[in-house]
């Protein structure tokens, strides 16, 4: 338990603090939302916000095909020449130092661009970087779910005639459909929080979330920050507690459906 | 499903495997190439690998960023600072992370899950942050020496924050999770009537653990240390957040050489014996992994 | 003295009782079977005099000493765990070793007792084999080693027989006899097969929702069910519902699934008018074709099952009521489906139950 308090007890006094009205943290100067207004007002802060959403959502979109192609890969056909090479690329990435990722994918757009003259740094560089991660990412929890993936409801449906194709889309995609929704989401956040391989490959145009906040926090704490931060965890806690709720309701459904039962 | 056919089965596999080859393998090449050239002012700022010279094309290639991490000793601290740090962080995460795992995998369902999800859920906020939060509570004003002057335990601040101490706090609390899933997927696995019959065979609590769960935990902890050492080791929003003067951590050296001196052949230089101090560690974490998955 | 003594243990698990007020002593060198179906409390009661559950009420004696609230790791008691319980990563000679080690026997003595007890079970030769690389009856026997290396007072076996396949099984049963007696330690056996329950142990004690429902030896326990959950759950058996009345000269019962009297074992002494059962094996009933002297109910022949050895006849009386016969040999050439047959039984090889 206090393995816990020592996880979350940041955290939580973050939140708090960002209520404060002093801008000192040795003040509780009594409660007040003033910072969550000057979050608003601050004009950088909300154009970075914008770049990282876009940014995110298009790099997750991305991840998400990527990933379910090679954790399917991975977890159905078996042994493949070059199955080795590719389950450790898969998986480097996750691992090696984002500093090593940001630079050698910088000095890759850099020589790209010296040899077509194209990509121009900024949005679209930042956008491949976090899918090659993220779909790292996705390929991993694709991979765990259909492990556990009954491969008999594959077998009925080929059985009863349908085309493997059709078995992929009506029965296995669907079948692994919370790994998907997951690994979409997690590319999102991960894409969303980078700081360091977005510092490295973006260019003068494009400054994400992350960027504006490690140069304000640089300075020391803020409580700007202190106000964004708990928006941040707001929305991941709503989405949370949304994906909860689905599920439980989920789960009732299915055991309310009666059962056929043996004849 | 084997029936999707050559071209269905060429595209799944090959998609994701060129994409990672053009975005992941042919950048570490680039790297390797650049930290054989000699920084310039210009634009790219290094100079080419082969140029026109009187005899034709001639090979420009220098070691001289190697030699020069080699013999300035500032880059060698700096690697015996990272995996200094970040060896200490992993042993401090599997001590704080083993009973915790331990805990969880012991749990009734019900209560596992909630605490699975509070381990997972750190994932899903945001890592700039959580570092972040540290500074408030560890300045010199700040919350922690607050509350030990309010207790009556010190009389001045202590000096927490932009030292060792800061870091390594940081680190581990960062990586902490990384350790934990898979000690608690191996420990979730171990059979519990193997450790009961160890105690029903004479064994008491330590040398049941000794003898029996510690060693058929081993893939876990291999896994977790894996991942808490390699990417801590390389870390940079940690050192430069929580560390002070004194910090020395690779990830960061590379950070200000790229960022600061513009000397990119030699931030170059710099991740490519990175990587190569890392690469066996790489490989075994892949071994340890692909040995779960098959678990 | 016994050699195990227990008294009015019992454990909760939640709401639900799984050993309710259990007093149980088994005597010293005794092969005992605790039979039960699953969820009955059998292997909590084993897990307990092992130490690996704690009672919530009640004494364990082991020997004269009361172990119930001693650890697992000071007991005198070892156990053979259903799922074998080997640890995968040591060796065969070394799974043995892992209790005598914690005693801290010498290197010698230990290499001599785990030579002594691959032979006893018959593995000498697979000292250096990793668990994984054995055969389901070849890990029973390490576990059954490994149990008995300490040479503990009581041996605990928790369905030891239940992993194996049929044929292995039966060859099994045989050699844990013959091991039991050639070492001399108590064994208690925890199964849900009654045919393994009867032909190993010298005494049963038959378990159903956490209590106790009879003791007794196999024959005891077969032959004078003590109620009609044992008669049902040990063997086949025929029951018949219905309430005491007095019939011509002797107490009857007036089964109502029959719509008639049937006549109790002679000397049977109950008070009238309190509900019953009488109890009659298949092997006990007697088909003819022709209408038998004295009592008989008629019937119809639905199906002829033939086991090898003899055959099970499933017989509808006119009521209805579905009855079985065991004949010895194929009966399929005096006796075909639909024939009108009349079944009887020795009247003292019925047995009146009340409980």
């Amino acid at each position: 338990m206090l393995g816990f308090g020592f996880l979350y007890a940041p955290i939580v006094l973050l939140v708090l603090y960002s209520f404060n009205a002093s801008r000192l943290v040795t003040v509780w100067g009594g409660f007040s939302p003033r910072w969550y207004g000057a979050l608003f007002r601050n004009e950088a802060f909300g154009a970075a916000a914008l770049t990282s959403l876009e940014v995110a959502a298009a790099a997750a979109t991305l991840s998400l095909v990527l990933g379910t192609f090679a954790g399917f890969s991975m977890a159905r056909f078996g042994r493949f020449p070059g199955r080795l090479v590719f389950g450790f690329l898969l998986l480097a990435p996750l691992i090696v130092p984002e500093v090593i990722l940001g630079l050698s994918l910088l000095l890759l757009f850099v020589a790209c661009q010296s040899w077509f003259g194209w990509p121009s740094r900024g949005m679209l560089t930042i956008m491949v970087a976090h899918a090659t991660f993220g779909g790292c990412f996705v390929s991993v929890l694709v991979r765990a779910q259909l492990a556990g993936f009954d491969r008999a409801l594959e077998e009925a449906a080929l059985d009863l005639g349908a085309r493997p194709w059709t078995v992929l889309a009506r029965i296995t995609l669907p079948g692994i459909r919370p790994a998907l929704l997951a690994g979409w989401l997690l590319a999102f956040t991960l894409s969303l929080d980078d700081l360091v391989i977005a510092s490295f490959v973006t260019g003068p145009a494009a400054t994400t979330l992350p960027m504006a906040v490690f140069s304000s926090v640089r300075l020391g704490v803020s409580p700007e920050v202190n106000a964004l931060a708990t928006m941040f965890l707001a929305a991941v806690f709503v989405l949370v507690a949304l994906a909860g709720w689905l599920m439980a309701r989920q789960e009732r459904r299915r055991q309310t459906t009666p059962r056929i039962r043996p004849i | 499903m084997t029936g999707l056919g050559r071209i269905g089965r060429l595209m799944l596999i090959g998609a994701p495997f060129l994409w990672l080859a053009l975005f992941f393998l042919l950048p570490l090449l680039i790297v390797v190439k650049i930290s054989l050239a000699e920084s310039k002012i210009g634009i790219p700022p290094y100079t080419p690998l082969l140029a026109n010279g009187s005899k034709g094309l001639e090979w420009r290639g220098t070691l001289a960023n190697y030699v020069l991490i080699a013999t300035d000793s500032l880059y060698l601290r700096a690697y015996l600072g990272s995996i200094g740090n970040a060896a200490l962080a992993t042993a401090l995460c599997l001590v704080i992370g083993y009973p915790i795992a331990y805990a969880i995998a012991r749990s009734p369902s019900v209560r596992r899950q909630l605490l699975l999800f509070l381990v997972i859920m750190p994932f899903w906020t945001s890592f700039l942050i959580r570092v972040y939060a540290w500074i408030a509570i560890l300045e010199p004003q700040g919350l922690l020496n607050q509350l030990l002057i309010a207790l009556g335990l010190v009389t001045a601040p202590l000096p927490l924050l932009n030292n060792q101490f800061s870091v390594q706090l940081g680190l581990v609390y960062s990586y902490l999770p990384f350790m934990i899933l898979p000690l608690y997927g191996s420990l979730s696995r171990l059979d519990q009537s193997l450790v009961e019959a160890a105690a029903d065979l004479g064994a008491r609590p330590l040398q049941a653990f000794l003898g029996v769960i510690l060693p058929l935990t081993l893939p876990g902890i291999a896994a977790g240390s894996l991942l808490v050492l390699i990417p801590a080791a390389g870390e940079f929003v940690i050192p430069d957040l929580l560390g002070g003067p004194g910090t020395l951590m690779i990830g960061k050296v590379l950070w200000d050489e790229f960022f600061n001196n513009r000397d990119w052949p030699v931030a170059a230089a710099v991740a490519v014996v990175l990587v190569a101090a890392l690469a066996l560690p790489l490989l075994a974490a892949q071994r340890f992994l692909e040995r779960e998955h098959a678990a | 003295m016994a050699l195990l003594e227990i008294a009015g243990i019992s454990k909760r698990f939640g709401a639900t009782a799984a050993v309710d007020d259990v007093s149980l002593s088994i005597e010293r060198g005794a092969f005992y079977a605790l039979l039960g179906p699953s969820g009955c409390g059998k292997t909590t009661l084993l897990r307990m005099i092992a130490g690996l559950d704690a009672p919530d009420g009640g004494r364990i004696v082991v020997d004269g000493t009361d172990v119930t609230r001693l650890p697992p790791y000071e007991r005198p008691v070892n156990m053979m765990f259903q799922s074998y319980a080997l640890f995968p990563h040591m060796d065969v000679a070394r799974n043995i070793a892992f209790g005598l080690r914690q005693e801290r026997m010498d290197g010698r003595r230990i290499a001599a007792r785990v030579e002594e007890m691959l032979a006893l079970v018959q593995m000498a030769g697979y000292e250096r084999r990793r668990p994984h690389q054995l055969s389901g009856g070849q890990r029973q026997r390490v576990a059954l080693a490994r149990a008995l290396a300490k040479l503990p007072k009581l041996l605990l076996l928790d369905e030891p027989l239940a992993a194996l396949d049929r044929r292995l099984r039966a060859e099994t049963r045989l050699e844990l006899i013959g091991i039991q007696q050639r070492v001399g330690i108590t064994f208690l056996v925890v199964t849900h097969d009654q045919e393994e329950a009867l032909s190993m142990a010298s005494r049963v004690a038959v378990m159903n929702r956490g209590r106790l429902a009879q003791t007794g030896t196999p024959a005891e326990i077969y032959e004078r069910p003590a109620s009609r959950f044992v008669a049902d759950f040990v063997g086949e058996m025929n029951l018949f519902e219905g309430e005491l009345t007095a019939g011509f000269n002797c107490l009857a019962l007036a089964a109502r699934s029959l719509g008639r009297q049937v006549p109790l074992p002679p000397g049977t002494k109950l008070p009238e008018g309190g509900a019953a059962a009488l109890a009659v094996r298949p092997e006990k009933m007697v088909l003819s074709d022709v209408r038998p002297a004295g009592f008989a109910i008629a019937a119809a022949v639905s199906s002829i099952s033939y086991l090898g050895g003899g055959s099970m006849i499933h017989f509808t009386t006119e009521r209805g009521m579905l009855l079985k016969a065991y004949v010895p040999g194929a009966a399929s050439d005096h006796l075909r489906r639909g024939m009108a047959v009349w079944a009887s039984w020795p009247l003292e090889a019925g047995v009146v139950l009340t409980q």
